[in-house]
């Protein structure tokens, strides 16, 4: 994955679209059955660690385990149309939930507040078994991603409406925005849940990194404002300005909007029409106003 | 002062079987009929564990849906004005509202 992968591996302007509005892109059974074998090997020998921002190459080098994972063509592509080719390993971590095992987390964003709005990480969660409901999968909040909050401040939340609750099958990545608000599950099956997670910094600014050839479909502005349970509110409006943004930082359109909203603000002409002013006005030496 | 703070407060509760259920509705407006779009729930008979993600359907429509019900409302979210600058951030959810009812421990 550190060479440019090829075009037709890369997520279409749809695919980025919906990353964009549900902070979320799905790969449902991509890694071969042989691989997911082989994982739960190496997950149970623990995977070694690295500092924070460790190259790529350095923290998987070809040959491994995980190399061969991320080299998977779909997955690289999806990788690079994220966050763009050569990126650094924040960190990485395997979680096995044991069979009847844990409490269910309270809801929480990863990290700490990110303030950034022109760049964003990437979560890669590799599930190499199916997982099922009773397993506890996590949960997350789709498009909850661009409101801005600290870790457990939103621990109270208990249910929002469109929730969402992982089930799938072996052999399925999903890439997660940073932002996503979400929480692991009890597992309360007989087997354990295994996850392996990467979390990647983009290298590259990330201006249009995936396949544009579909730009202009009607599909793009379609996924763009999708809307969930939680967002049939007051501020679901805010919710498609904030979308607006991203997507104009992915594109490098200025210009783009959803529902005018952007560009209605911008509305401020500075021309002063003919004819239509009193001359009197905004002339005048009277130094505090009118004389009544 | 007769007591010392830990004796004072081992005292009996004057209805020592009754124990608060909390459940907190999140809005989608500032009006406390305007539907549930979040919701969580505390149960302090400790007969039950309320957690996340443990449903996917509201317990109620509305916030008066709730009130109808017998629950009492005890705290409303401040509407609080959009900071300069950042009118269009989200945040956390501004429209919650906290419901209480007392129930009686059952033996």
């Amino acid at each position: 994955m550190a060479a440019l992968v090829d075009r037709k591996h890369l997520l279409s302007s749809v695919e980025m679209a919906h990353f964009v509005s549900h902070g979320s892109v799905v790969l449902e059974s991509v890694v071969p059955e042989a691989l997911n074998e082989r994982a739960i090997g190496v997950f149970d020998a623990g995977i070694q660690g690295y500092p924070y921002g460790t190259p790529l190459d350095v923290a998987f080098p070809p040959g491994s385990f995980v190399r061969e994972l991320l080299d998977l063509p779909v997955v690289a592509g999806a990788v690079q149309s994220l966050v763009g080719p050569e990126p650094r390993i924040d960190h990485h971590a395997v979680h096995i939930r044991p069979p009847h095992g844990g409490e269910a987390q309270n809801m929480h964003g990863d990290a700490i507040l990110d303030t950034r709005t022109d760049a964003f990480d990437v979560q890669l969660m590799y599930y190499p078994r199916a997982v099922t409901l009773e397993q506890g999968g996590t949960l997350s909040v789709p498009g909850s991603h661009l409101r801005k909050i600290n870790q457990t401040g939103i621990g109270r939340y208990q249910n929002l409406a469109g929730q969402t609750r992982l089930v799938c099958p072996a052999g399925t990545i999903v890439l997660l925005h940073h932002g996503i608000w979400h929480g692991g599950r009890r597992n309360d099956s007989d087997d354990p849940r295994y996850m392996f997670k990467i979390r990647f910094n983009p290298a590259v600014r990330q201006l249009r990194l995936w396949n544009t050839d579909d730009i202009d479909d009607p599909a793009v502005i379609k996924e763009l404002t999708t809307s969930f349970g939680w967002t049939h509110s007051n501020e679901g409006r805010l919710e498609l300005v904030n979308r607006a943004k991203l997507w104009r930082v992915l594109t490098g359109d200025q210009l783009f909007d959803i529902d005018y909203y952007l560009t209605r603000e911008q509305l401020r002409p500075q021309f002063v029409a003919p004819g239509v002013s009193d001359v009197r006005l905004g002339s005048s030496d009277r130094p505090a106003g009118w004389h009544f | 002062m007769t007591t010392t703070v830990e004796e004072s407060f081992a005292q009996s509760p004057v209805q020592p079987l009754i124990r608060q259920q909390v459940l907190i509705l999140y809005l989608g407006a500032s009006a406390l009929d305007s539907n549930v779009i979040g919701w969580s729930r505390y149960d302090g008979t400790g007969q039950s564990r309320p957690t996340m993600g443990d449903s996917d359907d509201p317990p109620y429509r509305t916030g008066v849906d709730a009130l109808v019900d017998g629950w009492r409302l005890i705290q409303l979210s401040q509407i609080q004005p959009h900071s300069p600058g950042h009118e269009y951030d989200t945040s956390y959810l501004p429209y919650e509202f906290v419901f209480e009812r007392l129930v009686q421990l059952t033996t």
